[in-house]
Formats: structure tokens, sequence, C-alpha cells
């Protein structure tokens, strides 16, 4: 029996999950999909900036457009830092196309003009 | 003459902004400091926003975005790098920037929606030397997110509220070490999921019931002594840390920004250091409404856009149709509660339900909040477990008030 506190949404049930991945404590389905992919293979999104030439501010806003494995954060992070945009960005503009693999997508989270 | 100013374009302003005009407002004015709307979303670059009101997982930016989108569908006038500089009872407002130079407009309504700023090293006294390499978390998710500056290497993280545990995985993520998180208080303040996201996938301790009881360093920081503390958060002599490093970011709590509310001559509630509002989030002083952190300190973006849009509808009401009426109950906390909003209800001007947010003043397991007029109890909520980090919301129908006068407790039974 494993305790987990989800992150899904800022609820955080406190949930239980025994040895045949029965999830009990969830309020919602994706507590339980959540508990059963953190015990099997746990993902994050990644959040962060990258450069970005002829905008108001030196830094655009990206984020992974799914959740990667959390082993590939720092991985994730690294490709994040090779790369420079220009202005305009608009939100959801693709940065990078399949980020170290995980055939998900970076994409731009604000508008930059 | 506007029939609404709105102070402030974060996420408060937005929402009552939009809700104004769709109910039937057409003057109205933002005025906001910064150069762009959105206010602190804009550097809150981590996702979890738009949950509720959304229901999607969107990033800060993404959240201010949504609501500028909006906004721009309506016929809301915008003037930001623009500072109100007062808000005077009779509802003129005073504002100052390089476009208009100093200008007095009024306004048939106005909703303060000017969020909050952070305590600082002051505000809490710790001793030691004053070197560079102290910011408050907030100030260095600022450098960090949106002007691309790195504030240190080895950073030690006072408070576990949220900005701070979402700084510490950030600071991470960008090649710092971060030491520990110290909290005051045997429990975090901020919420379970940063818990674990930002410390746990990064195994970042968290030190519970310490605090920093020393800074050092000359020009720069160089260290900071932690201590655990007693069950009066007094450092315990004996127990004393060191930790070698280079900045520490203080997240220390959050102060509403009320000194136009309190210029404009509002009833100020000392306990939430916000106006004391009505359930349509109208202030003392009629035709002044407040919604956001500058109300009382939210944990969640989506219920300052649900509050603001109450809000924005209140004042559009107030202008088309005039003053709410009706004899006001007082709520009262009882056992257990911290402080409510609304602080007072007028039946008369409740529909069908009013929702009273509240913090709770210690942790409480299986629970009942518990509504009650005297000695009559008027209804009841289940909850598995209460913790003051995550604000309390109930929903209760204006029925159950008929024949109440005076005042309503809410208070807190573990079961």
């Amino acid at each position: 029996m494993r305790e987990l506190i989800c992150i899904v949404c800022p609820r955080g049930c406190h949930m239980q999950v025994d040895d045949s991945l029965n999830v009990t404590g969830n309020f919602c389905p994706r507590g339980a999909a959540y508990a059963k992919a953190e015990l099997t293979h746990p993902t994050r999104v990644v959040t962060s900036t990258v450069r970005i030439a002829g905008a108001a501010y030196p830094r655009c806003p990206v984020k992974t457009a799914a959740p990667v494995p959390r082993e590939k954060i720092f991985e994730v992070m690294d490709a994040i830092g090779r790369v420079t945009l220009t202005a305009p960005v608009k939100v959801g503009q693709t940065v990078i196309d399949d980020v170290c693999g995980t055939g998900v997508a970076v994409v731009a989270a604000r508008e930059l003009l | 003459m506007y029939e609404l100013i709105v102070v402030g374009g974060g996420p408060a302003g937005l929402a009552a902004a939009c809700a104004a005009w769709e109910n039937g407002l057409r003057r109205i004015l933002i005025v906001e400091r910064d150069r762009d709307l959105g206010g602190i979303l804009n550097q809150c670059i981590h996702n979890g926003f738009g949950l509720t009101w959304f229901k999607e997982e969107l990033t800060g930016p993404e959240y201010a975005h949504r609501f500028i989108e909006m906004l721009a569908k309506t016929g809301v006038e915008v003037r930001t790098d623009t500072m109100v500089l007062d808000v005077t009872p009779d509802l003129q407002v005073h504002m100052t920037g390089p476009a208009t130079g100093y200008k007095i407009e009024r306004a048939k309504s106005v909703i303060l929606a000017m969020g909050c700023r952070e305590r600082t090293r002051g505000a809490i006294g710790i001793p030691g030397t004053r070197p560079a390499g102290v910011y408050t978390a907030g100030a260095a998710q600022r450098y960090v997110n949106v002007e691309g500056w790195l504030p240190g290497k080895r950073v030690v993280i006072l408070g576990s509220g949220d900005i701070g545990l979402i700084m510490a995985r950030r600071m991470t993520l960008e090649g710092a070490k971060v030491l520990a998180c110290v909290e005051v208080m045997p429990y975090s303040g901020g919420l379970t999921r940063n818990i674990v996201q930002c410390l746990q996938d990064f195994d970042i301790p968290l030190y519970l019931s310490h605090t920093v009881t020393e800074i050092r360093g000359k020009d720069r920081v160089e260290q900071v002594v932690v201590s655990r503390v007693d069950e009066s958060r007094r450092p315990i002599p004996g127990t004393e840390m060191v930790f070698d490093c280079d900045t520490l970011l203080l997240s220390v709590g959050l102060i509403p920004e009320n000194e136009l509310t309190e210029r404009a001559g509002v009833v100020m509630d000392p306990r939430t250091k916000g106006a004391l509002v009505y359930e349509n989030m109208e202030t003392s002083v009629p035709g002044i409404f407040t919604c956001g952190n500058v109300t009382h300190v939210h944990d969640l973006v989506d219920f300052v856009s649900a509050e603001s849009r109450r809000a924005g509808a209140a004042a559009a009401k107030y202008v088309l149709h005039g003053p709410a009426a009706g004899e006001y109950i007082a709520l009262k906390n009882g056992f257990g509660v911290s402080c409510t909003v609304p602080q007072r209800v007028r039946p008369q001007n409740v529909e069908k339900s009013f929702n009273v947010f509240f913090r709770v003043n210690r942790i409480f397991g299986k629970s009942e909040i518990v509504v009650s007029a005297g000695e009559r109890e008027l209804c009841r909520f289940k909850r598995d477990r209460l913790a003051p980090g995550e604000m309390e919301n109930i929903t209760v129908p204006v029925k159950l008030l008929e024949g109440v006068a005076g005042e309503i407790t809410v208070e807190i039974r573990e079961v």
C-alpha cells in the first residue's frame, strides 16, 4: 500500500494505492490515472523560458505541450536553453517540434510582439 | 465621466471589467501601472492555472492571455503605464502616466483590484548583516522568468508558501542548488501538490518548525543560520545549522496593497488586511468594490476570477439599478476560523445562495464546518481535511437566513 498526494489539480487528494494498482481516496478519475502513472512511469509538464530577440522582454515563457518522463526534465531544460526566438511570438507557437525524442513539442506560452 | 474605473489590470481587474461589460456597462476604464495587462500572472510561468475556470491546465501567462483576449472583444478602455495616486470617497480617481500626465477622472463606480505585495526581510526582522543576495521570492521570480537573470547559485528559501516552493523548483531547473526550504510553522503554507512536484521531485529538504536566525556575509550573503523553533515560534539555542549559500529567498507572506482603499475612507478588516465587504464585494463606501488579492490573499487565480466577476456584475447593477438594499447580517469567526469574506451579507440582495471564503487557523482532520445563528444551527459541511494553506469555500442557501437578525457564526467541529 502506497500513500500518494495527487498533483493533477490544486485540490491535492490524499490517495492510497495497493499492490495491484487499485486507487482509493481520489476525487476524480484523473487522480487514479495519475496514481498509476506515478507508480509505473512518472511524468511532468516542464515550464521554462527561452531567449527572445526583438521583444519588450529578453525571455519568452514556454512549456511542454504534454507531460514528459520525469527523468528527462533536465535533458529537456538543456534543449530549451539552446533556443533563441525572434519576436513576434504567438501563444501556442511551436518552439521545438519533438523535444529529446519524447514526441512532445515545446510551445510558447506568451504573446510577445 | 466613466461608469466604472477598475484600478489594476491583473487577473482580478480583467475579470471584473469583462463582467461589468457583459452586465451592460459601456464606459469602463482599466488603469494599470505596468506596461502590460496580466499582473503577476506574467511572471508565474509554471502550470496549474485554470483547472477550475477553464477545465484546462494553463501557465500564468496563458491564463492572463485568455482574459486579455476576452477583454479585447469588449469596448473597455485600457491605460497602461499609468499609476493611480488617489481615489476619493466621491469617486474621483487621480492618476499619472507618460501618456496622459496628471489626470483626474470621475466615475459612477470604482473597483479596487490592486493585488498584494510581498513581506520583506524588514517585516520579519531577521538578525545579521545586510549583504546583497536577500530577495523576496517574487522578485527573484521576476528576475528569472521575465528579465532572464539568475539571482544566485546556492540558495536557501525561507517560507514554504507557494511562491517559495515554485521558486525552489525554478532555481533548481536553471542550475542553482537549493539547499533547504525552511518553514517556521509545523506545516507548510503552500499547496500539497507544490510540496510534491517542487520539493520532493528534486530532493530538496523541507525543515518545518525552523527559521533563519542569522544572515552572514559582508558584500554578498555567505551563510545563513537556521534554528529549530519551539511551540511559540522562539528559536531553540543549540539547534543551529549553518548553510553556505549566496542567496536567501523570502516567501514569508503577502500584504494586500490597500493604501488607495484606506485613502478612499473604506472600512478595513484588520484580519484580512483588506476592505470589509458585503456579499457582492461592495465596501462600506457606496460604489466602491474590491476583489482579488487586495481583498484577501487567494491560493488559486480561478477563485480570484470568480470573485472578481461578482464584483464586476455588482458594480454594473449599482450603476444601472441603484444601491443594494436591506439590513445586513454580520459573519462572525467561530472556533478554528481565522477570517471570512464576505464579512457582511444582505439577504435581500442574494438570489439563491452566497459563498463564504475563509481559512482555518490550524490543521484539522475529518471535520464539519458549522454555520449557526445563536443556538440555531443553519447548515453544516463535511470535510476530510482542513489546512490553513488552502482556502475553504462554502455555499449557503439564503433561505436559511429567514428570521435571522444580527449575526451568524462559522466554526469548525472536529469529528
